[in-house]
């Protein structure tokens, strides 16, 4: 799929009317080409995990240096098609009176994803809004966009140059959000060359300013395919907050599909 | 069960002694993967801002209680057995009705890929207005607990729901009728007369035991959300009349059928809502409906912060033989505030004004986390123009501003 040819396709449904947007036609050049390609290459490393559980614990600080602790479970459906965004799952265990909430997300690549909340005080499922993906997921300096951010398609990309990053050797590319209500005018990210997989991104606010950097740690691989970051460290440059998120082990290929991850199952979770 | 026979006053009173034990001893039941044991305790803390109304009334302005809830769930190692078990209890200074117990949920359900059954009591709720919460029938309301109708008894269901790619099905046959709580003679919220719980009225012979059945289709459409139920069976909502030797206010539950739908239109910031019911049962057919909308200014103040506006319009057409509601002719206006950070404080505003008699409602529901597993929350409800006659004239001094802690364990 060539990305300069993207072409949105806006259902405005309250009218019924259908409108043609043509997207940012970039003028493809070398290396727009290149960094696509190496994004493309890291991406693709992943196909066929067709579904995922892991437990995680996110850690919050804030700039005078009190802490907070979240535990939640991810759970992902990969859906093969790279115009289609995943499914995905997720269930907080802690803080206490926040136990069972459930976020159930379908997500769209350039468009809004569907997601749907559950409440399990009210026993309530709420459609909500997903405009805002660049706002703080739970308290967090991850906003929700960043947790999808390796999706192909979301971005157009430009190589800048090949540097050392510790051990490795990465590939540098410059990645511009497609989506229009993304919180950043632009990310850097670093893309190591042996096992193709992002090792840092810098986070550019919507005035270009940097706001947040993450480093991505621990990478183990399962199945001698798919790798996974076990650690991740977000800094807010300028709030100086800060979070990490600790992975436990993934499972993989548990048998989902599309029944586990619709909103009448978000009741039954636990 | 022998605990069952003791009187309610010392069920509760065992029931705070083993939540306390099991605060500290039974947690360790966590270990086994398929157990979850949880709860909480919860200290509230009610002021008034005015003397009582009625006769025999406590003449307290300040009301303590304790609830507590305890969670114990199963879940079969193959994933699809689950049995949940939720006792909840509440133990009230002054109102003897207000102090009770009851299994929110206690269940066993089978699911598999698409069809799951569950069997015992649950909590379901319908709907997706924010000022009533107009179609939800499933469940009766725990009128004691809060006056906003949120919080509901368990109800004793079998319930077969399949999940297709055109949307979710679901069957309920409910076997047993729950009666609404109410306050007693010495408690707030209450009418002149204190309504006579004990001896209610049913229209069907079997009384409580009448066999209400329920068949609901959710699903989405793109944006949209669609849900639309049958129910037939014992009107959650009592009618009041008064009789007896005393002229006790009493209840009387009738036998109805209803259509209702819920309907929200999710589009960027914008979440339009609507609900509706239409129920055919005591006298004529009965029309009802709120709409509105809830817009979301994201990232606002500090950066992190997210504001809502809430607007709704309530309309119910039933005449003054059927069952109180207020929400008749009304307006809704709200305003929710929530902080997205670390203690994931919110705030959420809100009055319903009569278009035509003025009476106005006021209501404030604060909260944030002070540590790890205290929550505290704040409420304030305040009534206003309530004349005699008015649906909440009889309550109109009960105004209040309420303090909770509550810890989870």
């Amino acid at each position: 799929m060539n990305i300069h040819s993207n072409i949105t396709l806006k259902n405005i449904l309250c009218v019924g009317l259908f409108l043609f947007l043509p997207h940012n036609s970039l003028y493809a050049n070398a290396d727009s080409e290149k960094g696509y390609n190496i994004a493309a290459r890291s991406d693709r490393s992943d196909r066929g995990f067709s579904d995922s559980v892991v437990e995680m614990t996110m850690i919050l600080r804030n700039s005078a240096g009190k802490q907070a602790s979240r535990t939640l479970q991810f759970k992902t459906l990969e859906i093969p098609d790279e115009s289609v965004g995943d499914k995905g799952l997720i269930l907080f265990r802690t803080p206490k009176d926040i136990e069972g909430t459930a976020l159930l997300s379908h997500a769209k690549i350039l468009k809004s994803d569907d997601q749907w909340l559950y409440l399990p005080a009210l026993k309530r499922v709420k459609r909500i809004s997903s405009r805002n993906k660049s706002g703080p997921f739970v308290g967090s300096e991850f906003a929700f966009e960043d947790f999808t951010a390796s999706e192909l398609n979301k971005f157009s990309y430009k190589y800048l140059r090949e540097e050392n990053c510790g051990k490795l050797i990465c590939d540098v590319i410059e990645r511009i959000p497609l989506y229009e209500n993304s919180g950043y005018k632009k990310q850097i990210s670093w893309v190591d060359n042996s096992i193709y997989q992002l090792r840092k991104i810098e986070f550019y606010d919507r005035k270009g300013s940097l706001l947040k950097e993450l480093i991505l740690l621990d990478y183990r691989v399962y199945d001698q395919k798919y790798w996974r970051p076990h650690k991740l460290k977000m800094n807010n440059i300028q709030t100086k907050k800060s979070s990490d998120l600790i992975y436990d082990a993934y499972k993989f290929n548990l048998g989902l599909t599309d029944s586990d991850f619709v909103k009448g199952r978000l009741t039954g979770l636990r | 069960m022998t605990v069952l026979k003791l009187p309610k006053s010392k069920q509760i009173l065992y029931f705070f002694i083993l939540l306390f034990i099991s605060n500290s001893e039974l947690a360790v039941a966590d270990v086994y993967d398929e157990f979850d044991i949880s709860g909480n305790i919860a200290f509230q803390l009610r002021g008034f801002t005015q003397d009582s109304m009625w006769l025999d009334q406590n003449t307290s302005d300040v009301e303590s209680s304790i609830s507590g809830e305890w969670e114990i769930r199963w879940r079969s190692n193959s994933n699809n057995q689950r049995v949940s078990f939720i006792p909840f209890a509440r133990w009230d200074e002054n109102d003897k009705k207000r102090s009770h117990f009851d299994f929110r949920e206690a269940f066993w359900a089978y699911q598999n890929d698409d069809i799951e059954l569950l069997i015992g009591l649950n909590k379901v709720f319908w709907g997706v207005a924010e000022s009533v919460h107009l179609i939800d029938i499933i469940n009766q309301t725990d009128l004691v607990e809060n006056i906003n109708q949120e919080e509901k008894l368990g109800q004793p269901m079998i319930r077969l729901a399949f999940q297709e790619d055109y949307g979710l099905l679901s069957f309920y046959l409910l076997p047993y009728f729950r009666e609404r709580s109410f306050s007693g003679p010495d408690g707030r919220f209450r009418s002149e007369t204190p309504v006579n719980a004990d001896n209610a009225k049913y229209q069907s012979s079997s009384k409580r035991k009448h066999l209400d059945f329920a068949f609901r289709y959710s699903h989405y459409f793109g944006d949209i959300d669609l849900g639309l139920y049958y129910f037939n069976g014992t009107n959650r909502d009592p009618r009041m009349s008064i009789g007896g030797i005393n002229s006790e206010l009493l209840l009387n539950y009738d036998q109805i059928e209803q259509i209702g739908l819920d309907l929200q239109y999710t589009h960027s910031s914008w979440l339009w809502k609507l609900e509706s019911f239409v129920r055919d049962g005591y006298a004529d057919s009965i029309f009802a409906g709120v709409a509105g909308f809830e817009y979301t200014f994201y990232q606002v103040f500090d950066g992190i912060g997210d504001v809502g506006i809430l607007f709704e319009y309530q309309h119910d057409d039933r005449s003054s033989v059927e069952s109180i509601t207020s929400a008749d002719n009304d307006f809704f206006l709200g305003s929710r505030w929530t902080s997205n950070n670390i203690n994931d404080g919110s705030i959420l505003v809100g009055f319903i004004l009569d278009k035509k008699t003025s009476e106005t409602f006021y209501s404030v529901e604060a909260k944030t986390r002070l540590k790890e597993n205290t929550l505290l929350s704040l409420e304030l409800k305040v009534t206003t123009n309530s004349e005699l006659g008015e649906p909440n004239f009889p309550q109109s001094r009960d105004d209040y501003l309420e303090l909770q802690i509550n810890h989870f364990f």
